[in-house]
Order: C-alpha cells, then sequence, then structure tokens
C-alpha cells in the first residue's frame, strides 16, 4: 500500500504563521457571519429606521431625519419612565450583596452544596414567562406571600402587593432579585473556587477569620467579576422589560423605558420613533458603562 | 480544499432545491383540473388548532380531496403576522391582522369580488373593503354585551336586567349585598379584556355613522359622548368598590370558571365569550348575556360587527385551493355557530345565547364603512395621537385612578385623551 500523501496544496507549503491565519479566519468566518446576520445588520438597520416614519407595514417609509429624535427629547414624558429603572437599580446591589454572600458561603464548604447549587441557580434556568405566572400567584390577594406572612404572625404586613402604586415597582424589583441572583451566583462561585486553597490554609495559619479572609484574599481576586457583573446588572436594570411586561403589562406606573419602546413600535405602529428609541438606550447603557469603566479604572490607579 | 468547496457547493446547492421543492403545484390544480396543492392557514385559536380545525381539514378533504391543508396557530396573532406580511410568506389563507389601513389592503391580499355583490351573500362585507372591493369575510359575526349569571342576579333579587348605567350599578350593589359573588370582573391583567369595552360607543350611540363622525369632532371624550358614558360606568364600577378588591392579579382563565359556578356575577365580553364560559359552568343555563345598560328613548342598542376577517395571501402560490377553503370555512364549517357567533352568511341562524337580545328587542348596531376619501381616518388619528382606542392602555389608567393609585380623577383623564386626539386630528385630517 501506499503511503497517504499528507500535502495539501497551498496550506502545506505556507508557513506556519499564514497557516495558523487561514485556520482561525476559517474557524472565525461561521460565529462573524452569525454575529453581522443576527446582530450587526439589525442594529444598523435600527439606525437607519430611526430616521424613517414607517407603520411597519409595506414600503411607505418617509424620511424624516432627525425628527424622531427631536420629538424624544422635546417630550420628557418619554424620560420619565426611567426613574423605574431606580427601583431595579436598588434591587441589582442587594442581588449581587446577595450572589455574593451565598458564593462565599457555599464555597467555604457547607452540607449538601451541591443542592443548595441547583437551588439557587434554577430560577435563571426558568423561562420569564412562567416566573412571571409564579409571582402573580405569589403576590395576589391571599395568595403564596399572603399566607405565608400570617403563617408566621405578621398577618399585619399584608398589603395588596401590585396594586399599591408605592409598593409595585419594589415587588416586581424582587421578582427580579430572585431570578437573576442565580446568574451572578454561579459567576461569583465560579471565580472563589479558581482561588487556590493553600491560600486559605496560610491565612489561618496566620489566624485570619472568614471575615478577613473575604475582604482580602477573595474580594481582591475576584474583583474584575465584581465589575462584571455590576455591568451586567445595571445594564440590565436600565432595560428591565420582561418581568413588569410579563406581570402588569407596563400598567399601574410599572412601565420602563423598554415596554414603553415596544409599545410604540407595535401597539401605535411608529417603527422610526420606537427605533429611534432604542438608540436613545443604546446610547444610555453605553454611557453608563463607560462611566462605570472609568470609575474602577480610577479606583485602580 | 477542493474537496471541502465542493462539499460547501453541493451543500448549497441541495439546500437552494429542498427550498424550491417546497413551492409545490405552481398552477394550484392537478393536471385533470381539480383543485389541488397544500395551503397554509394561519389562525389565532391555539385552543382549537389541533380539535375542531384537524375535524375541518378532514371534512374539507372530503369535497377537495387533493388539498393538504396545514395550520399554524398564534397566540399574538396580529403583533406576528404583520411583521411576517413584509415577506412574502404569510401563510395561504390567514385572518387580515389588526393595524393594515384599507389602501393597502390590495398589496397584501387577493380581491375577493365588488363589495355590493358579497354584500347578498356573506355580512359585513364592508368592514375590510377598500373602494368597493373586499378583501376578506368575517369568520364570525359578535354582538357585545356583558355576560352575567342568571342564578346570582336572582339571589340577588333582581328581577329586570337594568337599561342605565345608574341601573346597574345599583344592581351590582344589590349583588354586593345580597350574594357572596364579585359583583364585576375587570379582567384588567389580561390587558385585552379592559378593550372589548370599546365595542359599546356604539352601543351608546346607537348610530352606525358613530365611529365615521369621530374622525370630525375634537372632544370624542367629553361629557356625554358615548365614550365618556361607557368608560364612567367603568370607573364607578371600580371607584364604589363593586370590582375585584385586587384588578391587577386578576386571571382570564379561571374567571371564565368563576362567572360560570357564581363566584362572579358579570363580565364585559363579547358574545364569542358565551360557549367558553358556559362550557366550564356548573350549569350552562346560569349563563346569561344582556346588552350594555344604555337606552336611547327606551332603545336599547348593541355594537355589533364582524370578527376577524378571512383573507387570502395575494402571494399564495395556490389560490384556487386557498379560496375554496376560505369560502368553505365561511359557509359550511359552522365554526360561527361552535364560537357563539352569529355566521357570517346572509340569513344564517342568530345562536341560542344571543335570543335574549331578539327577545328585548335589542338593535344590533354594525358600523358603516367610513365615506370615501375618509377610510383610515379615525385608526390614523388613533395611532397619531397613541390614544389606543382599541389597547388596554387608558382603560387601565381609569381602573388604576378609581381604585386610588394615581392623582388623577376620571375627568381629568378624559380632558387628557380630548387634548391628544385633538393635536392628532390637526395632523391627520386635512
Amino acid at each position: 500500500m501506499k503511503p497517504i500523501k499528507r500535502e495539501v496544496p497551498m496550506l502545506g507549503t505556507a508557513s506556519y504563521k499564514v497557516q495558523r491565519r487561514i485556520l482561525i479566519g476559517t474557524f472565525l468566518l461561521a460565529p462573524l457571519a452569525l454575529l453581522f446576520v443576527f446582530t450587526l445588520l439589525p442594529v444598523l438597520n435600527m439606525f437607519y429606521y430611526s430616521l424613517l416614519e414607517w407603520k411597519g407595514l409595506g414600503d411607505n417609509t418617509r424620511f424624516v431625519g432627525l425628527g424622531n429624535y427631536s420629538r424624544i427629547f422635546s417630550n420628557p414624558e418619554y424620560f420619565s419612565v426611567l426613574t423605574v429603572s431606580l427601583y431595579y437599580l436598588l434591587g441589582t446591589f442587594l442581588q449581587l450583596a446577595l450572589a455574593l454572600f451565598f458564593a462565599t458561603l457555599i464555597s467555604y464548604g457547607v452540607r449538601f452544596r451541591e443542592f443548595f447549587k441547583g437551588v439557587m441557580f434554577f430560577p435563571f434556568l426558568m423561562n420569564g414567562v412562567a416566573i412571571g405566572f409564579i409571582f402573580l400567584y405569589f403576590y395576589r390577594p391571599d395568595g403564596t406571600l399572603d399566607s405565608f406572612l400570617r403563617l408566621i404572625g405578621a398577618g399585619d404586613a399584608v398589603r395588596y402587593w401590585l396594586r399599591n402604586p408605592g409598593l409595585i415597582n419594589i415587588s416586581l424589583a424582587a421578582t427580579s432579585v430572585w431570578r437573576y441572583m442565580g446568574f451572578n451566583f454561579v459567576i461569583f462561585l465560579g471565580a472563589i473556587q479558581s482561588i487556590p486553597g493553600e491560600i486559605y490554609d496560610a491565612a489561618a495559619i496566620d489566624g485570619a477569620n472568614k471575615w478577613q479572609q473575604f475582604l482580602y484574599i477573595i474580594y481582591p481576586s475576584i474583583k474584575r467579576i465584581v465589575q462584571l457583573n455590576l455591568i451586567l446588572a445595571i445594564n440590565g436594570a436600565i432595560s428591565v422589560f420582561e418581568i413588569p411586561y410579563i406581570m402588569t403589562g407596563g400598567n399601574n406606573g410599572s412601565r420602563t423605558f423598554v415596554i414603553q419602546t415596544v409599545e410604540t413600535a407595535f401597539k401605535y405602529n411608529k417603527f422610526g420613533l420606537a427605533s429611534a428609541m432604542a438608540v436613545v438606550l443604546f446610547f444610555i447603557v453605553l454611557l453608563v458603562t463607560g462611566m462605570q469603566n472609568l470609575f474602577f479604572k480610577k479606583e485602580d490607579q | 480544499m477542493k474537496k471541502v468547496l465542493t462539499a460547501v457547493v453541493v451543500f448549497f446547492v441541495l439546500g437552494m432545491g429542498s427550498l424550491f421543492a417546497g413551492g409545490g403545484d405552481e398552477a394550484g390544480r392537478s393536471s385533470d383540473g381539480r383543485v389541488a396543492g397544500p395551503i397554509t392557514v394561519l389562525t389565532n385559536r391555539t385552543d382549537l388548532v389541533d380539535t375542531l380545525f384537524a375535524d375541518y381539514a378532514r371534512r374539507f378533504n372530503q369535497i377537495y380531496p387533493d388539498v393538504q391543508v396545514n395550520f399554524e396557530a398564534m397566540t399574538d396573532y396580529s403583533g406576528i403576522v404583520k411583521i411576517r406580511m413584509n415577506t412574502k410568506d404569510y401563510g395561504d389563507v390567514l385572518l387580515i391582522p389588526d393595524g393594515v389601513t384599507p389602501p393597502q389592503l390590495g398589496d397584501f391580499f387577493e380581491p375577493l369580488g365588488p363589495t355590493a355583490e358579497m354584500a347578498k351573500k356573506y355580512l359585513m362585507p364592508t368592514e375590510q373593503a377598500y373602494q368597493g372591493t373586499t378583501y376578506g369575510i368575517p369568520v364570525s359575526v359578535n354582538a357585545n354585551g356583558i355576560v352575567y349569571n342568571k342564578r346570582i342576579f336572582r339571589e340577588a333579587g333582581i328581577t329586570e336586567l337594568p337599561n342605565t348605567p345608574e341601573g346597574f350599578l345599583e344592581a351590582l350593589e344589590a349583588i354586593k349585598a345580597n350574594t357572596d359573588a364579585i359583583p364585576y370582573y375587570t379582567n384588567y391583567a389580561s390587558g385585552w379584556a379592559l378593550t372589548q369595552w370599546e365595542a359599546h360607543r356604539s352601543s351608546v350611540a346607537g348610530d352606525p355613522d358613530f365611529v365615521n363622525s369621530l374622525a370630525h369632532t375634537d372632544a370624542p371624550f367629553a361629557p356625554g359622548e358615548p365614550h365618556y358614558i361607557v368608560y364612567k360606568l367603568m370607573y364607578d364600577i371600580v371607584a364604589r368598590g363593586l370590582a375585584e378588591a385586587d384588578p391587577t392579579t386578576t386571571d382570564w382563565e379561571s374567571s371564565k370558571a368563576r362567572l360560570g359556578n357564581g363566584e362572579i356575577a358579570t363580565m364585559v365580553l363579547g358574545s364569542w365569550a358565551i360557549p367558553q364560559i358556559q362550557a366550564l359552568a356548573d350549569d350552562p343555563s346560569d349563563v346569561g348575556y344582556m346588552p350594555f345598560p344604555y337606552n336611547n328613548n327606551g332603545i336599547v342598542s348593541a355594537a355589533s360587527g364582524g370578527d376577524y376577517k378571512l383573507a387570502v395571501n395575494i402571494h399564495s402560490k395556490n389560490k384556487p385551493a386557498a379560496l375554496a377553503w376560505l369560502y368553505w370555512f365561511v359557509e359550511e364549517s359552522g365554526f360561527a355557530k361552535e364560537t357563539g357567533g352569529i355566521p357570517p352568511v346572509v340569513g344564517g341562524e342568530v345562536p341560542e345565547s344571543l335570543q335574549a337580545f331578539a327577545d328585548l328587542g335589542v338593535n344590533f348596531v354594525s358600523n358603516n364603512p367610513a365615506p370615501a376619501g375618509e377610510e383610515g381616518w379615525v385608526d390614523e388619528i388613533d395611532r397619531e395621537g397613541e390614544i389606543g382606542l382599541w389597547e388596554p392602555n387608558f382603560k387601565a389608567r381609569i381602573i388604576e385612578a378609581a381604585f386610588g393609585a394615581r392623582n388623577e380623577t376620571f375627568d381629568q383623564i378624559m380632558a387628557d385623551l380630548n387634548e391628544d386626539w385633538k393635536a392628532a386630528r390637526a395632523v391627520v385630517t386635512p
């Protein structure tokens, strides 16, 4: 039998460096094509639509330039809903604190740790619509929450959790915390577990207690991850949509910027204006992320 | 490398080939001239698609054995289909989604015939028509009114159905005082249930041209106007504590059974809801249907109108088969009767559930088409001003004001809506 000729024309004769580039390029082709088709192209289209007046159906578009933007910025009503995001923003800090607390606790080794890990991460795996319905039952009068409060003798604390305009956003933000905490938790846990065990041992020999271990070993090692989670969580708080949309449809003062954008597009068929609102949101998120980066950079120096 | 390239090319060619293979019989007729080919039917009835609709397909195939009928059901029907209509692929037979303006009809749907001609055979051929051509036939014609539980009304001592808003409120007060039932259930959380109130502007006006007249007024929400009367009743029900304790956590699915068994006394819904509620009731004869409580000098009117209109995609590759399904569905299927509506053909039988309306001598009001040149004006003002006549937004706002979650009165909301309407009308109408 003749040995199989292993030489591939072109590739074989090229230098290692060129081969490497070709390979990397070829492998990147698929994800880049997907990224282009499903992310970049729609975003570029969105910028284009934001300059049009379009009812979402047919070709009857009209170019209005920055008309949609001037409409948004001359109407403070469009931005008033951003205050709703503050509830979720506060919720975010609670969410990160809880995630970090549980991740640290579990990393110290507790009984049934795998079980607790599963319990904590489970809400994130669930469908957002299902969560919306679960919490509607949870918050309704004589629902799960009220029954629980009565069971523990706190019947006086029973309220209309969603009907009360002062409580509705807190209730919804709490649902959001419940849902996304597990995601932050898993990322924190992964980061904490990458810290070598010897460091703890050394610290223990030096007489460091758990709190000192957290402050001087764990926190500095996972600082980058905390920053990442914070950026993700704050951006999530600005563009919150799913939970309030499913549970209350944005009614009773729970309307967020994204709900308002979706309504503008799909209820009032103003696709140009809605695209402009989406672009504005895009820049708000960009701005906040930039500010956070700047803040952390300063801190590092 | 070459092999890989060849493989890629072969893959694409095969892929494209299979795409075209789906196109099927271009002519829509088999060689012997019979109606044939696959058609896709879009529907909003996710609850019936595997049962009733599968049965329809079987019955349809007894007449047209060479047509393969496929269904696609979606929950957010209008929202999804409207987006798909930017391509050519939106089924062969579909329900015309909300938000298509009359001048656009011809771009998307196959003309069915001159409206005057269609009117001889079908009800409401004007609702999806433009310049004398009809593009869609309603799957069923609905009346609008209030579903109520007869047993609870008896227990509360209500002997005669109220025909004024004040009389209706008194009846609800009696139910609250004498029974354990929730007098009125808003279904606020569902959103869409609140839009069921909008049809009653015509019940109050009692005038088939009322909706068209909205394009000529700057204050449709002023006191005394039909909209004001309809929504004032909504506001009063909630403000007087005659609705459920917490509207924000209502549940549509369970509300049907609760009305059927008397935990809930009344809900404003179209006649399409009657069979669904009866199916879940302890005793179906407890489920009654009354007109909106308002009368013009003793004459009670009920708004009626076509449900979704069935139409054929203008890009359909199997138009004969699609048209065959459309006409079979509106004439033969029995869908309207099954869903508690009036069949869309002239001379169809009024369903039993609406018999009470006939007994009361209720005047059915269906909206006239807009005068030539004014087609789509009312919808356009509504859209431009972001009023949302058929959206839940301002209804939810009224209910929130009524249970005290807002610092505005009913009259302030109405004034605000008038202001938006006036500004939008200035933009839209010449």
